[in-house]
């Protein structure tokens, strides 16, 4: 299982949490603080796991920023590198190769996106086409919502005017 | 447009944040978004809330507070739309956790929207639930779960799947529920659903014995079959992984055939064929593949026996850990551990490569590497194995020493073949990182130097070179100082001489040096300086020639600030300058130091209080010959074979027979509490400057009461007794006590004499008023005795002895006592001796505790109290009152 999902930056700044285990907001910034300083000096060599309070935090590094999940110490670490890249390549398409800025100032779609690929800290779908439909198909519930409303709001322009 | 509504964009607020250059213009901007948003809030402005959520979650992933946006959160999921519900969840996932009351009040949205006929809004609550979900929403919203995981369209099946996982993880009893709808689940074509049924079902089995047998029997097989289709499916891009087609499918199948085959033969028989096509024809090139590999590795170990695939499992083992990348062999060492259960010569087999990783730039290897390690010792491979792990002591990080420096004494300390190698082994890894050797390591090492006479001088010397060139290691000096103290004349003499070493020339002043330097280096503790002065006590006695350089070493700390040094000091130049005759019996060499008592005490294994018949004879009449408790016989080496073998075991009984125990508080009750000792002079001797006794620990209780807490009372004995076993001696014989006394005489008769006399006015005080102890609760198993006493001249304070005794046959860990008391009545609570309770009486807790009763005389004590413990992890809790204390308290 995995407890929870942080984007960082090589700043230390943080782009995404996303908690599938109780950590309280206290424990949170408590465990960013920890981890980031942890994770963001290894060397560029090094293994992609760390150990940590009896857990293990495995992360990879995609150009500015650093994916980490942490899990149980029985679980396949190998296992959640993969998850990271599945989601990695997800946004890829999403944005059409997404950059930090991309994630920044949409962090709300990197969340729908993450919330297709993970729900309770486990697998939900390893298609990545399927991803796709499913946050198309969501997209476009919301911009049909978007033009509902604004014929809404034009039509009471309208009568408004007269 | 409404006027009110905050005018930016998220894009704007975000950029805008971007742009501060300060934290101070960052929380500028932040709390001016923060107030519009409240202002929006707080007149439920509908038309931006979509905006204020997605800037507030935002504004909290910046780590500001949010939670006033909590409830819009709960108004955008009750809204109709699409749109608003899908940032209402976002919210509510990010800005909320379980913890939180408001979220009860989402549980009827959720079930709506679970039985909304939109597809996507069913697909969020889902998500929503499976994320955040508590037991009791779990528990109201479990139907509805159970009934999405045969919805129409797979994408809601698999989510409900998982969101199911969640609800069994917080409410087990539910489980039985899910069995046959996650069953179904696992017939499914549609890799998302095939993925999350079968997490589904490993999870079932780990809640509930009755979900593993189900699957179990009726399973396997089915399970068995899917697993080869997808093994030998064709290449299909939509679940490709850089050339493997869907991995997590594979690794969740080995995972859950591993949960069933375990301690099953039928299952694990039935999974051979399978298991052996997955390890041999999965492609180990890139990570995809081998995280495959890896898991199949680990169902082979775990599954019932067959030696062909185990076989194949460490082959594959073995070519990870020759792999180049770090985070195969990172997997590899992992993996080993769990292989040695399994097969552990054939783990012997990687032991280079093993130890080579040990060596590794990267911290998580050489943990791994260092643990597997650990594993593999044995007693034929132990010399060449500590042999390389002390070599790379020498050259590796600072942050790593402590780990390895652990893990080499224990090594050392559980194989060693004999002693002359564990000591030449600790003494390399003392010179190397002696500053992270811990206390109780280079306290072992003492006790086995003591019991190994024919390697006395060798060790000394051995000691006396390394501390040459190794002066900055704290338990180095103090392992040395201490032999050089005992053994000091074999280092000069070159006593006992072994074929292997060389002779060196050292001169008693030599020797003296050693010390000098010890006590005088700015960055020696109050241990090793303490044990410095007794050491040159000792050498000013067997180096006659020195002797006078010692006094004036010893005469610098007279004016010292740590009061114990202090105090050791002026008794020690007393003892040089005024009582030569008796010096030699006083400073002989230590009694060879019990093994058995102490990896006893070091393993815990013996019960933390001694009997009652030692704690009684400390009421023996004072100053008699045959000294009392049984510790102190066995200490002092005196030839009663009647004595009883000594049993106190808590408290650090090493340091105590050094005498270094030096922290302020317990060195004043030691010597506070010597009046019942038995051996007045003792006390007379030690209670130089000793402010009197009433601030520390008093006397009293021992007097009044002396079957109540014989571990206090043992441990100041054994402290006594490290400075002057063999001053007790001379006690022991009438003709010697006189001298004793006398010690005082030059020193400051002003000082010592009111303590004196202090002290005897207390003892007859106290003997006038003892009050009964009494059992003060009883429950079913538990058993709280208070025994009472009185600090002289202060009849509103009490001092309570509380001792706990378990009756049960478990042990209680976890152990808390509390008590409260009226207002007029002041409680100050000690620690307790432990905080677990052995089992059947077998030992027990003390505390102390100290009341004033304001209105003494007036109104008696009460008390009310509270233990709470856990019983084999459960907790437990019991409460009582107390108002039978004796009268008079």
């Amino acid at each position: 299982m995995i407890h929870f999902v942080l984007l960082i930056s090589r700043q230390g700044k943080v782009r995404l949490t996303k908690w599938y285990s109780l950590y309280s907001q206290k424990e949170r910034s408590k465990v960013l603080r920890e981890l980031s300083g942890d994770i963001l000096s290894r060397g560029p060599k090094l293994c992609n796991f760390v150990e940590w309070r009896g857990y293990k935090v495995v992360y990879k590094r995609y150009a500015s920023l650093y994916f980490c999940m942490c899990t149980n110490q029985e679980d396949n670490e190998l296992e959640i590198l993969e998850i990271i890249h599945h989601f990695v390549e997800i946004l890829d398409r999403y944005f059409g190769s997404v950059c930090e800025l991309d994630l920044i100032f949409n962090f709300h779609k990197a969340y729908y996106i993450l919330d297709e690929i993970l729900i309770a800290g486990e697998l939900q779908e390893s298609s990545k086409k399927t991803v796709a439909r499913l946050i198309a198909a969501q997209d476009s519930l919301l911009e049909t919502a978007e033009e509902q409303a604004n014929t809404i709001s034009n039509m009471i322009v309208q009568a408004t005017k007269k | 447009m409404n006027p009110f509504s905050s005018g930016t964009r998220l894009r704007d607020m975000i950029r805008a944040i971007r742009a501060c250059k300060t934290a101070a213009e960052e929380r500028a901007v932040v709390r001016k978004e923060c107030a519009t948003i409240r202002a929006a809030v707080s007149e439920n402005d509908q038309d931006y809330r979509h905006r204020n959520l997605a800037k507030l979650m935002f504004i909290h992933m910046l780590g500001y507070p949010t939670h006033f946006g909590q409830m819009e959160c709960l108004k955008s999921i009750a809204s109709a739309g699409f749109p608003e519900k899908r940032i209402g969840y976002l919210g509510l996932m990010l800005l909320l956790d379980e913890r939180q009351e408001v979220l009860m009040l989402v549980t009827n949205s959720l079930k709506q929207d679970l039985n909304h006929t939109n597809q996507y809004i069913v697909g969020l609550a889902l998500c929503a639930l499976g994320n955040i979900c508590s037991a009791e929403m779990a528990r109201d919203l479990a139907p509805e779960v159970e009934r999405l995981l045969q919805f129409r369209d797979p994408n809601i099946r698999k989510k409900a799947a998982l969101c199911s996982i969640r609800i069994i993880k917080k409410v087990p009893d539910l489980a039985e529920n899910f069995i046959s709808p996650a069953a179904a689940l696992l017939k499914e074509k549609h890799h998302g659903v095939l993925i999350t049924g079968v997490q589904l079902c490993t999870d079932l089995c780990k809640v509930s014995t009755e979900a593993l047998d189900y699957f179990r029997k009726r399973c396997t097989e089915g399970l068995v079959k899917v697993l080869k289709d997808v093994v030998n499916s064709p290449y299909s891009p939509e679940y490709d992984m850089s050339g493997i087609t869907d991995p997590f499918l594979h690794i969740r199948f080995l995972r859950l055939l591993r949960i069933l085959g375990q301690g099953d033969a039928d299952a694990s028989d039935c999974m051979n064929d399978i298991l052996a096509q997955v390890a041999t024809k999965t492609e180990p090139n890139k990570n995809a593949g081998n995280a495959i590999l890896y898991e199949c590795v680990e169902t082979i170990m775990s599954i019932e026996d067959n030696s062909g695939l185990r076989v194949l499992a460490i082959n594959i083992l073995g070519r990870f850990l020759s792999n180049r990348d770090n985070n195969i062999r990172y997997v590899a060492l992992n993996m080993l551990m769990k292989a040695i259960a399994v097969d552990a010569q054939a783990v012997q087999r990687h032991r280079a490569t093993i130890l080579e990783c040990v060596k590794d730039s990267d911290a998580s290897i050489r943990k791994r590497a260092l643990e597997l390690i650990f594993l593999l010792v044995n007693e034929s491979n132990v010399k060449p194995l500590t042999k390389e792990l002390i070599d790379y002591l020498e050259v590796s990080d600072q942050e790593f020493k402590e780990d390895l420096t652990a893990k080499i004494c224990s090594i050392v300390e559980k194989f060693s073949p004999e002693k002359q190698w564990y000591i030449d082994q600790m003494l390399k890894v003392l010179s190397e990182a002696g500053n992270f050797v811990k206390d109780e390591v280079w306290h072992a090492l003492i006790v086995v130097i003591s019991n190994a006479p024919d390697l006395h001088g060798y060790t000394v010397r051995a000691l006396y070179r390394a501390v040459q060139t190794s002066g900055e290691q704290e338990s180095l000096v103090r392992v040395a100082v201490w032999c050089i103290g005992e053994y000091g004349e074999m280092l000069v003499n070159n006593v006992g001489m072994l074929n292997i070493e060389e002779p060196i020339t050292v001169t008693e002043s030599d020797a003296v040096d050693v010390l000098e330097i010890a006590m005088k280096r700015h960055t020696s503790d109050i241990t090793t300086r303490a044990m410095s002065l007794i050491a040159l006590l000792k050498l000013s006695s067997r180096f006659p020639s020195c002797s006078q350089r010692v006094k004036e070493i010893i005469v610098q700390h007279k004016g010292g600030l740590v009061l114990e040094l202090q105090q050791r000091s002026i008794e020690f130049n007393s003892i040089i300058e005024r009582h030569q005759n008796i010096r030699p019996a006083l400073v002989e060499r230590m009694p060879v130091l019990d093994e058995a008592t102490y990896s006893g005490k070091r393993a815990g294994s013996l019960p933390p209080t001694v009997s009652t018949s030692t704690g009684s004879s400390l009421n023996l009449p004072n100053g008699v010959a045959k000294p009392p408790a049984a510790p102190l016989v066995d200490l002092l080496d005196l030839t009663s074979d009647d004595a009883p073998a000594p049993s106190s075991s808590d408290g650090d009984f090493l340091q105590d027979l050094l005498g270094v125990d030096l922290a302020p508080i317990p060195s004043l009750s030691g010597t506070s509490q010597a009046p019942p000792s038995g051996t007045d002079v003792l006390l007379d001797l030690l209670s130089i400057g000793t402010p009197p006794p009433v601030q520390t620990n008093p006397s009293t209780p021992i007097i009044s009461s002396p079957s109540q807490n014989s571990q206090t009372s043992v441990a100041p004995l054994e402290r006594l007794s490290s400075l002057s076993s063999p001053l007790s001696t001379q006690v022991s014989s009438p003709a010697g006590a006189s001298p004793i006394v006398d010690l005082l005489d030059g020193l400051s008769p002003s000082l010592s004499m009111p303590d004196n006399k202090a002290q005897e006015s207390n003892f007859s005080d106290n003997n006038g008023l003892v009050y009964p102890s009494i059992v003060a609760f009883q429950s079913g198993s538990l058993k709280m005795m208070f025994s009472f006493s009185k600090p002289p001249g202060n009849p509103q304070t009490t001092i309570i002895q509380a001792t706990f005794t378990n009756m049960s046959s478990n042990v209680y860990t976890d152990f808390i006592f509390q008590a409260a008391v009226p207002k007029f009545v002041q409680l100050h609570l000690d620690p307790a001796s432990s905080n677990s309770l052995p089992a059947s009486g077998n030992g027990s807790v003390t505390q102390k505790f100290r009341v004033t009763n304001s209105q003494h005389g007036q109104k008696p004590l009460a008390m009310r109290i509270r233990i709470a413990y856990k019983v084999n992890g459960q907790d437990v809790l019991e409460q009582g009152q107390i108002n039978k204390f004796p009268a008079g308290l």
